[in-house]
């Protein structure tokens, strides 16, 4: 089983680890495997994650950044003193354990239903949007010059990058149209700055604690491009999980969210982030159909993507609140 | 004619049966699994219900909006490709209504506990 070779992995870069215990898959993050386990050690255990490429799936291959990269960026991160987990070690061949790395488990909570209704995050959900804000504003500063490489984004590019994922699906959807219309009709042009995006900033990447922010994690789709792609996806009410008056990841306002993002050294610019929610959301929408297709098309005939490619009207029903909104 | 119990009423059944008695014995991601297995018949049984009466709506206004006969798909095919190429907008009479009334239809059906849904539903029952 995987503990053998984590065993021997281990080994080469954790001295004194005597092996490793408790390796289990996990369920959340849909594109990549990740194994949660523990080194064992005489001076106490050390709680540690596995990420290593699944073997066929994951983003669109145009659009994910590669494990090294991500490897990298949570490096980057974790030496900025943003909240991200220290990366221990790169998977090499002769570790046999495919591509990818091993990094520090950070402990906390990542599902969203928890995270918005269990009592003890109350004080976080209080916090949450003011601290997103912050260290997404961190995450935008991280100097150009240290960044592996990346692929450069666009407003414009993502549009027609949408257009063509859609078109493949070559499944009729009125909505999605309107949707790429208007994204055409008020594409706010090139972005005066262009930094790094994290790209997938929502529940499910967020690891908190009833302190609040603990990590982001999950750079897949890290690129360059619109800072203000990283705070309309967090506003997707895809992500607001029922609590639906409350546009920042269902905890918090535009205005705290704009407060940290000032707190952390940059400014918002609000007609950008309303025009990427709008892209987000089509955004997710796409991602669903594509869920729906690698069901019919690949070989595990996933029942859980098959469930998500029924997910897709959700997000017609939120375009049309954003673009044809309905009289009180 | 097919027999009884309808397709309804057999999913149902799987579903009450996977919930009330395999759901307890199970944990970790096979539960998680074991969930997504359940929503998956419950919307089967959805569909089962409400498709026919659904679809017959839709069919009925796109041929008004279009002025040609077609089976949905090609129906709908022609308004994504109108509306594509902004022959048809927000502004064209009955689309936006259309459009609502085809979504909330799918929304019934896949996701009848989505925020957004139940928040519109209430509006219509105002």
């Amino acid at each position: 089983m995987i503990e053998q070779e984590l065993t021997r992995c281990v080994a080469s870069f954790y001295p004194g680890a005597t092996g490793v215990a408790g390796a289990a898959k996990l369920s959340g993050g849909a594109s990549q495997e990740t194994w949660s386990f523990d080194i064992l050690h005489p001076r106490g255990s050390y709680g540690a994650i596995l990420r290593r490429a699944p073997g066929g799936y994951g983003a669109a291959p145009t659009r994910a950044a590669g494990l090294a990269a991500e490897a990298r960026l949570m490096q980057i991160a974790h030496d900025a003193g943003l909240p991200s987990p220290e990366v221990m070690h790169v998977l090499r061949p002769e570790d046999a354990l495919g591509t990818g790395f091993i990094m520090a488990r950070v402990e906390g909570e990542t599902i969203a239903r928890r995270i918005l209704r269990g009592e003890q995050f109350a004080r976080a959900r209080a916090i949450l949007a003011r601290q997103l804000g912050k260290v997404a504003a961190g995450i935008h500063r991280l100097p150009r010059g240290e960044l592996p490489d990346l692929r450069e984004m666009s407003t414009t590019k993502e549009i027609s990058e949408l257009e063509r994922e859609y078109h493949g699906f070559n499944w009729p959807r009125p909505v999605f149209e309107l949707a790429l219309r208007w994204l055409r009709d008020h594409d706010p042009g090139p972005s005066q700055e262009v930094t790094l995006v994290h790209g997938d900033f929502r529940h499910g990447n967020l690891v908190i604690g009833p302190d609040g922010l603990r990590a982001v994690l999950d750079w897949e789709l890290a690129h360059l491009g619109d800072p203000m792609e990283d705070l309309g996806w967090i506003c997707v009410n895809s992500w607001r999980f029922g609590e639906i008056d409350k546009p920042v990841g269902g905890f918090g306002s535009l205005e705290e969210l704009f407060a940290g993002y000032e707190e952390g050294g940059r400014k918002a610019d609000p007609a950008r982030v309303k025009f990427w929610e709008v892209m987000g959301t089509l955004r997710w929408g796409v991602m669903c159909c594509g869920m729906m297709q690698r069901f019919r098309s690949g070989p595990d005939h996933s029942m859980e993507r098959a469930m998500i490619g029924r997910r897709a009207s959700e997000t017609e029903i939120d375009l049309l609140r954003l673009l044809a909104p309905r009289g009180d | 004619m097919q027999d009884e119990p309808t397709a309804v009423e057999l999913t149902k059944a799987v579903a009450d049966f996977l919930r009330n008695d395999i759901a307890p014995m199970i944990s970790g991601h096979n539960a998680f699994k074991l969930r997504v297995a359940i929503n998956a018949l419950e919307l089967v049984g959805r569909q089962l219900t409400l498709a026919e009466g659904g679809d017959a709506a839709e069919a009925d206004r796109l041929a008004k909006l279009l002025g040609t006969p077609g089976s949905l798909l090609e129906q709908n095919r022609v308004l994504a490709q109108r509306v594509a190429r902004g022959e048809f907008d927000l502004a064209t009479p009955g689309l936006a209504q259309h459009l609502w009334q085809t979504t909330l239809a799918k929304l019934a059906v896949d996701q009848p506990n989505y925020s957004s849904y139940k928040r519109e539903l209430g509006r219509e029952k105002k």
